[in-house]
């Protein structure tokens, strides 16, 4: 199982804070490509141009792995300051 | 005795307070502070509140490693980081980063630092209500520009 997280602009395109998954993935990317399978909203939200993601509570890169028991975070660039 | 401080918390903070915190590490003589507040416009447009969300735990974590990352770059002592979340309004203190050194140049380095990090890694986002509606705020160029110089 891992547990996705969605935050701000991501969040609000999809209408979901969070969910949970039992399939397995080999890496972030694999993820992505998978969400965004869930319609054009999932799509629009995770245009992976400029998403960050999260691994864990520490920012990845798009090859990262997942494995059972991750919080992965899926986020737009950060505008805290 | 702790000599980091991160707080992230919707209460206001007191500058005075963050200051005298640093200001009893007498080893130091160097006290570095900043303040950022919310501004009554951006982009053109008069602002009227501001509301932050955060990632609760991973902003914390991101915050602590940040300040992990100054004190290899620079010996210090005290270091103090507070960043509000939830509803603010212009003329509200949203950000505070001091440090204290041995003298000036390294804590004037070691705050611009952790501020031009926090700004690309820690996972705030700002949501501005202006005439013209609620709004997303982007992520400028120049801020990860800034980041990338250290």
């Amino acid at each position: 199982m891992i547990d996705i997280l969605f935050f701000a602009q991501v969040r609000e395109i999809i209408g979901v804070n969070s969910l949970q998954l039992s399939a397995e993935f080999n890496n972030v990317e694999a993820l992505r490509q998978s969400l965004c399978q869930r319609g054009a909203r999932w799509a629009l939200a995770l245009e992976s141009g400029k998403l960050l993601v999260a691994v864990n509570q520490t920012l990845v890169d798009s090859d990262h792995p997942i494995k059972a028991g991750d919080e992965v975070a899926f986020f737009p660039p950060v505008t805290g300051g | 005795m702790d000599n980091t401080k991160i707080v992230v918390d919707a209460a206001a903070f007191s500058v005075g307070d963050e200051y005298q915190w640093l200001a009893q590490c007498n080893a130091d003589g160097a006290v570095v502070t900043f303040t950022g507040k919310v501004r009554d416009h951006n982009l053109g447009d008069n602002v009227s509140a501001l509301t932050l969300e955060h990632y609760p735990g991973m902003t914390e974590k991101a915050l602590a490693e940040i300040v992990v990352e100054a004190r290899e770059r620079w010996p210090l002592q005290r270091v103090s980081v507070y960043h509000r979340i939830g509803a603010m309004y212009p003329g509200d203190e949203i950000v505070f980063v001091g440090v204290t050194s041995a003298h000036r140049g390294m804590a004037f380095e070691a705050t611009e630092f952790i501020m031009d990090y926090l700004k690309t890694r820690a996972p705030f986002w700002k949501r501005e209500a202006t005439e013209q509606g609620d709004r997303w705020v982007d992520a400028r160029d120049s801020d990860k520009d800034a980041a990338k110089r250290w």
